[in-house]
């Protein structure tokens, strides 16, 4: 077993959480089909790292993340409408239309901003915990990025940084390329590091690290309470990797769902699984994963996973119809926010 | 806070204004912090950070090397709260953040729909400074002009430098505040109350009826030499010091052109796509009529900036090449 000693209604308040990320997803793609939305990035596979580890944070608590930043954003409350409109850069949108899928943000929610330049954010995650260590807050900052920010130089002075003010900052690194990690250099644009174990790149500056499957919800929420209270207490920063497998729909440049709706019974029935995507099915997705060991573990139904995923998935519609109702920017309104 | 007549003016050094504008934010907001310590570069009015260092030691950060880490960490410290003045040093070394500084600081609250602020203050040393070479002697205020999301100051005087201070830690948007090195021992009067120095409001730092000069940063000084010199052959020059490039007080330097008729502008970055040219452009656009000679740029040749001292002095704008446009400029006279 494998999900993380938690009152039942917060482990189901994860699952619900977890199921709104995919349903979420899964309508971005349906919806990018007849709209153009740019390059996006889904973060299907991942959703257990993000919810397990976000819902350790406090009202005040602020997370850097990426391109990949839907699931993050949801796992902290914002409202997958605004962020649909975002991504369709309606005036109603998080960002107001200035920022796109890449950009979404919403600093009520703890995003203050939303970088997608790789290893951009990570400084500016350092940053804020440099405040917040000056203003004796208790607050955290959490860095949310994939495992090719690591390539980049401002980790590495980022880290150092972290390490030399003990500042109350998380590296949280989702490895999504763990099936590419014996690909050479050139192919896939992942995981070109010379280190295999990204963990050995934390290891020199002293900080502890963690390294856990992302699908594993406890180990996760271990790893990441550990590194919450070490933050708060102002004992410095940690690293975690959380390992998951790339999502086969992942592979091209724009998601699709290769894998189809995401077939909740699976969880339950291993007679729906077919072979062509068995491994992903049977191991890698952690929403099913999820869903089996709550079930093991007697803290739900199937009937009530039923019912929440159908919740998710009306809201998920409702989204996008607010979205696609929603007005168009000014064009004028091009010329504000330049400026403070 | 801004007093157009204040009560008692002394002579200070510039490098004597920075230090009391610095100490003055400091004293009146306890959000500041000062994150590295070069803001006088490697002068001897270095020791002017150990006297602020005795006050405010534990507000002042030395960070490691790590331009794009420590820029970073001055863009997150802003958006939680605090008000970081950042010091890069050289301005040549600030192209090791140029990601943090362009496409983070200048694009969060825009990228962001005006959710988030970024509140920091960017210090560089820039310019020409002797035996800088091509790697310690860039100005890259043209280059952040071209960075929608950046103010950007660039002092002159003891007096603008302390006031400007002021209103950079103030501002809610990432300031650029550019010094150059050749300015740390000039002298001039500044008022013994604390005065904030608006953004977007030049000051005629000379005013001529023949020709208008405007200058950034060191060149106003050199300018100003220039217009005694100038004087000497009867050519009226108006020095107009824009202070601020971002935002410009465009009113200003429209305003002197539409008077004089001619304008020479001299700005220490490169020629091509520079601060120069950009002044230049918009003169041509807005009151073309007015002119009665051709604009001249007095600026850095298109070249690396080279060590030998004769080969720097045939690229830096000199003395002697903002008189020669001038004069070049009165020779052109339209009827």
């Amino acid at each position: 077993m494998a999900i993380p000693r938690l009152p039942s209604h917060r482990l189901m308040a994860q699952l619900r959480t977890l199921l709104r990320i995919r349903r979420f997803e899964e309508a971005l793609i349906e919806l990018a089909r007849t709209h153009d939305v740019g390059h996006f990035h889904v973060y299907v596979g991942q959703e257990v790292t993000g919810v397990a580890a976000l819902d350790l944070l406090e009202d005040g608590d602020v997370g850097y993340t990426t391109h990949r930043n839907h699931g993050h954003l949801i796992a902290r409350g914002v409202d997958p409408a605004a962020m649909l409109a975002e991504i369709l850069g309606r005036a109603t949108g998080t960002n107001r239309g200035k920022g796109g899928t890449l950009h979404l943000a919403s600093a009520e929610h703890g995003f203050p901003t939303t970088s997608s330049s790789v290893g951009g954010p990570i400084p500016i995650a350092v940053g804020s915990a440099f405040a917040f260590r000056e203003l004796g807050n208790r607050r955290v900052s959490v860095a949310l990025f994939g495992d090719g920010a690591l390539e980049e130089g401002a980790w590495h002075e980022s880290v150092n940084i972290a390490a030399l003010r003990q500042l109350p900052v998380i590296f949280l690194v989702e490895n999504n390329s763990l099936e590419a990690l014996g690909q050479k250099a050139n192919e896939y644009p992942s995981s070109t590091l010379a280190s295999a174990r990204l963990a050995d790149l934390a290891r020199p500056f002293g900080l502890p690290v963690a390294v856990v499957d992302g699908t594993d919800s406890r180990a996760v929420h271990i790893a990441m309470r550990r590194a919450v209270r070490r933050a708060r207490a102002l004992e410095g920063p940690s690293f975690i990797e959380a390992q998951t497998v790339r999502w086969p729909g992942s592979r091209p440049l724009w998601p699709q769902l290769l894998t189809g709706p995401t077939d909740l019974a699976m969880a339950w029935d291993a007679g729906r699984i077919g072979d062509e995507y068995r491994a992903w099915h049977e191991r890698q997705d952690g929403v099913l994963r999820f869903a089996r060991e709550l079930l093991a573990a007697g803290a739900t139904t199937r009937e009530q996973i039923l019912s929440i995923d159908e919740a998710a998935k009306e809201e998920m519609r409702s989204a996008v119809r607010f979205a696609l109702e929603s007005p168009y920017p000014e064009p004028r309104e091009a010329l504000e926010h330049v400026f403070a | 806070m801004s007093s157009p007549e204040p009560s008692v003016m002394r002579d200070i050094t510039y490098a004597e204004g920075m230090a009391r504008g610095l100490t003055e934010v400091l004293e009146r907001d306890d959000r500041v912090r000062l994150m590295g310590q070069y803001f006088f570069g490697l002068t001897e009015h270095r020791s002017k950070t150990v006297e602020i260092r005795k006050r405010f030691g534990d507000r002042i950060w030395d960070p490691p090397i790590a331009e794009t880490g420590y820029v970073g960490t001055g863009i997150g410290a802003a958006i939680s709260g605090l008000r970081p003045i950042v010091d890069v040093a050289t301005a040549s070394f600030i192209f090791q953040a140029w990601s943090q500084v362009v496409n983070e600081a200048a694009n969060v609250h825009y990228m962001t729909g005006g959710q988030t602020s970024v509140p920091m203050v960017i210090h560089v040393n820039h310019g020409i400074r002797g035996r800088g070479a091509a790697q310690h002697s860039h100005s890259p205020q043209a280059a952040l002009w071209n960075t929608p999301g950046i103010k950007i100051m660039l002092p002159s005087s003891p007096r603008d430098v302390r006031g400007l201070i002021h209103t950079a830690v103030a501002d809610d948007n990432p300031v650029f505040w550019a010094d150059h090195v050749k300015l740390f021992d000039v002298t001039g009067p500044v008022p013994d109350e604390v005065e904030a120095i608006p953004f977007g409001v030049a000051d005629i730092k000379r005013e001529g009826t023949d020709v208008t000069i405007v200058a950034t940063s060191y060149m106003v000084v050199r300018s100003l030499e220039a217009a005694v010199v100038l004087a000497g052959h009867g050519i009226s020059a108006e020095v107009v010091d824009p202070r601020t490039i971002v935002p410009l007080d465009r009113d200003a330097v429209l305003r002197s052109v539409a008077k004089t008729g001619r304008l020479v502008v001299v700005d220490e970055g490169h020629r091509s796509a520079g601060v120069a040219a950009e002044i230049a452009a918009l003169v041509a656009e807005e009151v073309f009529d007015s002119l009665r000679a051709p604009i001249r740029r007095v600026a850095a040749l298109d070249v690396p900036i080279p060590f030998s001292p004769p080969l720097e002095a045939f690229v830096e704008p000199t003395l002697a090449k903002i008189v020669a446009a001038a004069q070049d400029v009165m020779d052109r006279r339209r009827p």
